[in-house]
Formats: structure tokens, C-alpha cells, sequence
């Protein structure tokens, strides 16, 4: 029997039989139809956070930890402009996300009428697509759509705005949820080209000094196991983008660590006299090519996305192959089964040799970049490795943007897929906190920590009001240097140490007495020596959210760091020591 | 820098065109002519976009039209044999004896004078955007009071077609 719904009811019955559980989100005037309905059922927990880019953050903390779709609504106007800086963070780190914002009512659209914004086009260019509904009656199929999108192929976000009157409680239509969909206009790819896998598995298996070049879109393809396994299979040293850690074990013997701007010094290394990378499901941004005139001069570079517009956008590529990775790389080792033939183990280890030689010049834990913490000088670097001692390697690290996300990046082994979550490619800074939110619950059982610094944690940090209506026991790790750490490691560098508006001389709160307004728990450490004992008690309260501000040497730089205008071994690996 | 014609079939729905052109400006691509209607199909709508690109910013143009999810297929005709005609019409001022040249010259062009009042001629005229461009140099002195030109608009010469 078809069911009379409202098209407020109709939406969120939608979700239910789409298989969301949690919304985050934020009411306002053109939502308050669909927020009703939400008062009258109990499928879907509505999460509401304190600013709506907290909402877009924190189910995009969720889908990255879960692996399913976060889903956002917000209200119309300021509420849908609001989470445009979430729905823009998403988009450029291929998250999937549904973002429903409400919408003034269709006859009042384009009268300029009171919280009007044009949602669908403010969002456009940051958006993998986006709908506005004309009818209730198309409310079923659009959500279907609309998760089937963001879900598919390279994921994305995708708004659908609902002007006020189609969720009316009203006028009922006779409800039902499309069980399948096709758009014709959306085929996304689902094989790679069989030729192309051959023609690069010759390529990859006579080669002598490869690269195996793993990026986010491992992680996003559920890709993690297979490539596991060619590594195994092949023996070829691995390095990871900021977005790729996890992919690939962080602790694996094979693994070099980072590539790029902070990438390690071997990483980088090997990228540069590669004579061939594989990079699987990687956009080869700035952040991880340098100069692409000067990019790794002597390799051939065989390229596996699923978006075939990342081919060549940056950097010429020799063998394309635009496919699900999990599939491609399972096509590659299916080759790898039926050929006998393998690289020379000669050229293989005198290749080792070298990338190990290369670690033990300047690897970050084989020969440190800085001075020992002691006493009231603590080392940022060694708040990471003490979180990491402390965690055992277990808990699901989420970062906002500046030094201590390179340094988590840096000195935190991740060893698994969705451990770690990052704003890499918008570089968000407010993202720490509101997506570390979504990841408690998207896994109530494994520690999350928010690696944060002092300027990042103030752009989002009314959300410590959400963790506390909700009992989210995030662990946030202030590294607090009182500066914008990056800003002003760029101006030590460029600017000669002119400090143009990074310092906060003497503004900020009191971050103890602040968490602990907020009903939480406050721990200010300025000693190294309590460093790792306050840490244990912090994690010891496994059910309160403690801010843990912990005053690090305001002088410290992030390296290696490339060289601007550089190639991928032009690094400074310390102040002073440059390659 | 080379001349491209990129045809586009995209759902005919609002919003659509949009994402087209705003293709353009975000990713930073010139748009030198642009001209769209429906199709036969009145669900799909053809566009045909004039463009100036080298090899590479072409590929990713298409790829990037492609990965738009309301476009359904895109196809550079520059690539191939190919028709391009455009049509534009043009006011001018025409007394006394400029009426006959301004007669002459069109015929010359193969154009018409669809609108004539006692002190202009509006002409009509169709080729290929060169030929139109020709058109009013050989006006010489004659002087321009309006040109309305559609954008081009081409096809493959072929049997392959831009369908669904």
C-alpha cells in the first residue's frame, strides 16, 4: 500500500530508506517543515552542532571515518552559506556528503525575500553536482540520485535544495523509494582497460629503481588489501601522500613515508631518481610535485584514477589507466599470478640500498631534525611521537591545518585506512574538532584525538558545546606555540622573520579554564617531563573530552621542506641544511 | 593555440548551461563563442562552444565537460572533418548611393536584406565565421550600427553522431 507523505516526511523517510542514521545539522526558518518532521520519528539521530560549517565538517569526519555518506541540513541563506567552507573542504578531498539546505519558498525566489542565497549557485563550482526540488513528488528520486552521486565513482558532495513550500505538511503525495536508479548522463567507469594494466605491468616489472606512489583515492576505493598485496608481490619501495597515510602500513619496512612539501627526505629521494612510479589514485596537486618542469626527470609514470581528468592535469603522464583502483590493481595482480617474470633482484637491491642509505642520511627518526625537548621546552615533534606512544598507534587522529598537521602526518604511523583524517586539500583550518565529532560516531570503540594548534582550534571551537550536549570524549592535543605556526615559518623563510599578523601577544584564553566552562577537562603542560604522564591520564578518561594545551617551542620548523621552484630532492632538511 | 569547437549534449534542464559555462571560468578557459537549443530530443539540448587552446587544456576541457553529470557526451568536431556555419545579422547605415553597394556587397556574400527602412539595410548573413568576418571588412566605409552574431554552430562529417 503507497503511503500519503508530506514532502518534509517524505525527505526524511527518504534518508531512512537510503540507510542514513545520523544527520548533522542546524534549524532555521526555510528548514523548520523538515525539522518538524524530524521531532516526529526516531530513525534518524539529528546531531545538532553550534555553526553550520561544524555540520559539514563533522559528517564529513564521519564519512571519512566510516566510509559511508555524511549527511548535512542546514536552513536557507546564511545557514546554507555557512557550510559552504565544509562542503568546499569535501570537494576537493573527494568526500561523500549530501548537503539538503532549505530553501524560501518557490514563489519567493529571486525576490531577493529574507535569508534567500542562491544555494545551487554559491555551490556550484564546489560541488560534484547539486539539485534544487520543483515538486514534493520528486523528493524520493532526487535522494536516490543525490547519495547515488555523491557515493559513485569519485565521490563528492552534492546539494539538494528544498524550498520551503515542497516540504509543506500540507499537501501529501503518495509516497515510495526508488529501489534502483540510472542517469544516462552518469556511467561512472567500472573496469580498467585491460590492454593499458598489461602494458603497464611490462613497464612496472622492468623497471630498476620504481616507486610505488599510493594517494587518498586508496583509501576512498577501499583499495588498501590489494595493493597490500603487489607490494608484496613486487618489493617496491612505497611512499604515501598526506591524503594516501594509512593506505599503505606506516610502520611496513617498505614504506618511505610521506612524499611532497614535508614529505621525508628518502621519499622525496626515491621520487626523484625513480626510473618509474605507479601512482594509484593521486592528483599530483602542487603541494606534491614541486616544479613539474623539474618533476622526477628520468621516470615513467603510470597513472591509476578513477577520474580520468586528473590524467595529465598536472604532469604529462606515460601510462594511463582510469578505473576503480581496487579493480585495477586486482587486474595487476592477476598478471602478476599468470607471468613468472619479476624485476631484477639486482638492480631491486642495489635500488634498496640506496633508498636506504638515503634514510639513514636524513630520515627523520634515523637522524632527528631537532634538538631534544627538555624541560620547559617541549618539541612539537615529541608531543606527536608521545601521542603515538600513548595511543599505541590505535586511535583515529584527526588534524586541523598548519605545522602540527604536518607533524602528525610526520611522526604518527598510520597504519591503517581511516585512521587518519585531514583537510589536505583545502587545508581547513577549523576542520580538527567538528570532524573529529564525526568520527566518534561513526566508531564509538577506538580513541579519537584532534591534533590541533591554538589558531586553527579558535575556528570552530564553539563545537566543544556540541561534544558536550552529545558526551563526545575527544582527546584535543593543542600543540599551542602562540602563533600561526606555518605563517610564521614562511616569514622566518621568506619574509625574514617579519611577523606580519601571526602572533597573538598575549590574547589567548586560558584553554584549561575555557574547556572546563564548557563542562570538560582542561590539562596545561609546559614541562616535558609531565608530558607523557599527563597524556596517560588524559586518554585514562575514556568518556570526558579533555583539552590537553600544551605549550610547545614557538621556534620549531616543519622539515624537510622542499625548495620553491625546485625539483623533489631540492629539500631543507633543517634549518640550516639544505640538499 | 588553436581554434577548437567542442559540441556538448547535455540534459535540457535548468541549471545545466550553468555548470557549462561556469566550467569555463572556474577552471580558467576562454569561451569565444557559445550557442545552444534544444535537440530533436527535447529532453537534450546541443551546445556548440568556440574555444582557443592548446593540445592539453583541449583534453582536459572534454574531461572535464564530460565529468559535468548533466552533459552526455562531448565531442571535440575540430578533431575531425567537420561543417561550422554561423549566421549574423547586421544594420547599416545605407542613403543614397551606399544603398546599392551595401546591395552589391551582400550579394557578393550570398547574403539578404531582410529589413530596410529610408537610412539603413539590416542584412543577413551565413558561413563560416571567417566569412562573416570578411563581410564586414568589405563593408569598408560603410558604418556599423548593429551585428548580432549566433556563435557557431557545427556537426561531424561523418555517420558518427552526437546521440544518446
Amino acid at each position: 500500500m503507497t503511503e500519503m507523505l508530506s514532502g518534509g516526511d517524505a525527505l526524511i523517510r527518504a534518508l531512512k530508506d537510503e540507510g542514513v542514521e545520523l544527520v548533522f545539522g542546524y534549524p532555521g526558518g526555510a528548514a523548520l517543515h523538515i525539522y518538524d518532521a524530524i521531532f516526529r520519528q526516531k530513525d534518524i539521530e539529528h546531531i545538532l552542532v553550534r555553526h553550520e560549517q561544524a555540520a559539514t565538517h563533522a559528517a564529513d569526519g564521519y564519512a571519512r571515518t566510516s566510509g559511508k555518506v555524511g549527511t548535512v541540513i542546514v536552513t536557507s541563506g546564511p545557514g546554507a552559506t555557512n557550510a559552504i567552507t565544509g562542503i568546499a573542504t569535501a570537494y576537493m578531498d573527494s568526500i561523500p556528503m549530501v548537503v539538503i539546505s532549505g530553501q524560501v519558498p518557490s514563489s519567493k525566489i529571486g525576490e531577493d525575500a529574507f535569508q534567500e542565497t542562491d544555494m545551487v549557485g554559491v555551490s556550484r563550482p564546489v560541488v560534484k553536482h547539486s539539485f534544487l526540488v520543483q515538486c514534493a513528488e520528486d523528493i524520493p528520486m532526487i535522494i536516490k540520485k543525490a547519495y547515488y552521486i555523491a557515493r559513485s565513482g569519485r565521490p563528492g558532495p552534492v546539494v539538494v535544495d528544498i524550498p520551503k513550500d515542497i516540504t509543506s505538511p500540507h499537501e501529501k503525495f503518495a509516497y515510495s523509494y526508488p529501489e534502483t536508479i540510472d542517469i544516462r548522463s552518469y556511467q561512472p567507469v567500472k573496469k580498467g582497460h585491460a590492454g593499458q594494466i598489461r602494458k603497464a605491468m611490462k613497464q612496472l616489472l622492468a623497471a630498476k629503481r620504481p616507486v610505488i606512489y599510493i594517494g587518498g583515492g586508496a583509501i576512498l576505493g577501499n583499495a588498501s588489501e590489494v595493493i597490500r598485496k603487489l607490494v608484496d608481490e613486487l618489493g617496491y619501495p612505497v611512499t604515501n601522500t598526506l591524503m594516501g597515510l594509512g593506505a599503505y602500513p606506516g610502520t611496513a619496512e617498505k614504506n618511505l613515508g610521506m612524499l611532497g612539501m614535508h614529505g621525508t627526505y628518502e621519499s622525496n629521494m626515491a621520487m626523484h631518481h625513480a626510473d618509474l612510479i605507479l601512482v594509484l589514485g593521486a592528483r599530483l596537486d602542487d603541494r606534491t610535485t614541486n616544479d613539474t618542469k623539474k618533476y622526477c626527470p628520468d621516470a615513467t609514470i603510470i597513472h591509476v584514477d578513477i577520474d580520468p581528468t586528473t590524467i595529465s592535469k598536472t604532469v604529462q603522464i606515460d601510462i594511463p589507466i582510469v578505473g576503480p583502483l581496487d579493480e585495477v590493481v586486482n587486474g595487476m595482480l592477476e598478471y602478476l599470478e599468470q607471468n613468472e617474470k619479476r624485476a631484477d633482484p639486482d638492480a631491486l637491491k642495489t635500488w634498496w640500498d640506496q633508498c636506504n642509505q638515503w634514510r639513514q642520511q636524513h630520515g627523520i627518526f634515523k637522524r632527528p631534525n631537532h634538538a631534544p625537548s627538555k624541560g620547559e621546552l617541549i618539541k612539537p615533534q615529541d608531543v606527536i611521537k608521545t601521542l603515538y606512544k600513548v595511543t599505541h598507534g590505535e586511535a583515529v587522529i584527526t588534524s586541523d591545518v598548519g605545522q602540527h598537521q604536518m607533524f602528525a602526518a610526520q611522526y604518527y604511523h598510520f597504519d591503517w585506512p581511516r585512521q587518519w583524517i585531514n583537510s589536505g586539500g583545502l587545508g581547513t583550518m577549523g576542520f580538527g574538532l567538528p570532524s573529529a565529532m564525526g568520527a566518534v560516531f561513526a566508531d564509538r570503540d577506538t580513541p579519537v584525538a584532534c591534533v590541533t594548534g591554538e589558531g586553527s582550534i579558535q575556528m570552530c571551537i564553539q563545537e566543544l558545546s556540541t561534544c558536550s550536549q552529545y558526551h563526545l570524549p575527544v582527546k584535543i592535543i593543542n600543540l599551542n606555540n602562540q602563533a600561526l605556526g606555518m605563517v610564521k615559518q614562511w616569514q622566518d623563510m621568506n619574509y625574514e622573520g617579519r611577523y606580519s599578523q601571526s602572533l597573538y601577544e598575549e590574547s589567548l584564553p586560558d584553554f584549561v579554564k575555557l574547556a572546563e566552562a564548557y563542562g570538560h577537562v582542561g590539562i596545561k603542560v609546559t614541562r616535558y617531563e609531565d608530558l607523557e604522564e599527563k597524556m596517560e591520564e588524559a586518554f585514562a578518561m575514556k568518556d570526558r573530552l579533555v583539552f590537553m594545551d600544551i605549550y610547545v617551542d614557538p621556534t620549531e620548523h616543519v622539515y624537510p621542506m622542499l625548495v620553491p621552484e625546485g625539483s623533489m630532492r631540492d629539500m631543507w632538511v633543517s634549518k640550516t641544511e639544505r640538499t | 593555440m588553436k581554434k577548437r569547437i567542442i559540441s556538448i549534449l547535455m540534459e535540457n534542464e535548468p541549471g545545466a548551461l550553468s555548470r557549462v559555462v561556469g566550467l569555463f571560468s572556474q577552471r580558467g578557459y576562454n569561451i569565444d563563442s557559445l550557442n545552444v537549443a534544444p535537440t530533436h530530443d527535447l529532453s537534450l539540448s546541443r551546445v556548440t562552444l568556440m574555444t582557443h587552446c592548446d593540445d592539453l587544456v583541449a583534453e582536459q576541457i572534454t574531461k572535464q565537460l564530460n565529468k559535468l553529470i548533466d552533459v552526455v557526451k562531448v565531442l571535440d568536431i575540430t578533431e575531425g572533418r567537420h561543417i561550422e556555419r554561423e549566421m549574423m545579422l547586421i544594420k547599416v547605415k545605407a542613403k543614397g548611393e551606399q544603398r546599392t553597394e551595401v546591395k552589391r556587397c551582400s550579394d557578393i556574400f550570398r547574403g539578404q536584406i531582410v529589413d530596410v527602412g529610408p537610412t539603413y539595410y539590416t542584412l543577413m548573413l551565413d558561413g563560416d565565421s571567417t566569412k562573416l568576418d570578411g563581410f564586414i571588412e568589405a563593408l569598408g566605409d560603410i558604418s556599423v550600427l548593429e551585428v548580432v552574431r549566433t556563435g557557431v554552430c557545427g556537426i561531424a562529417k561523418s555517420e558518427k553522431s552526437l546521440s544518446l
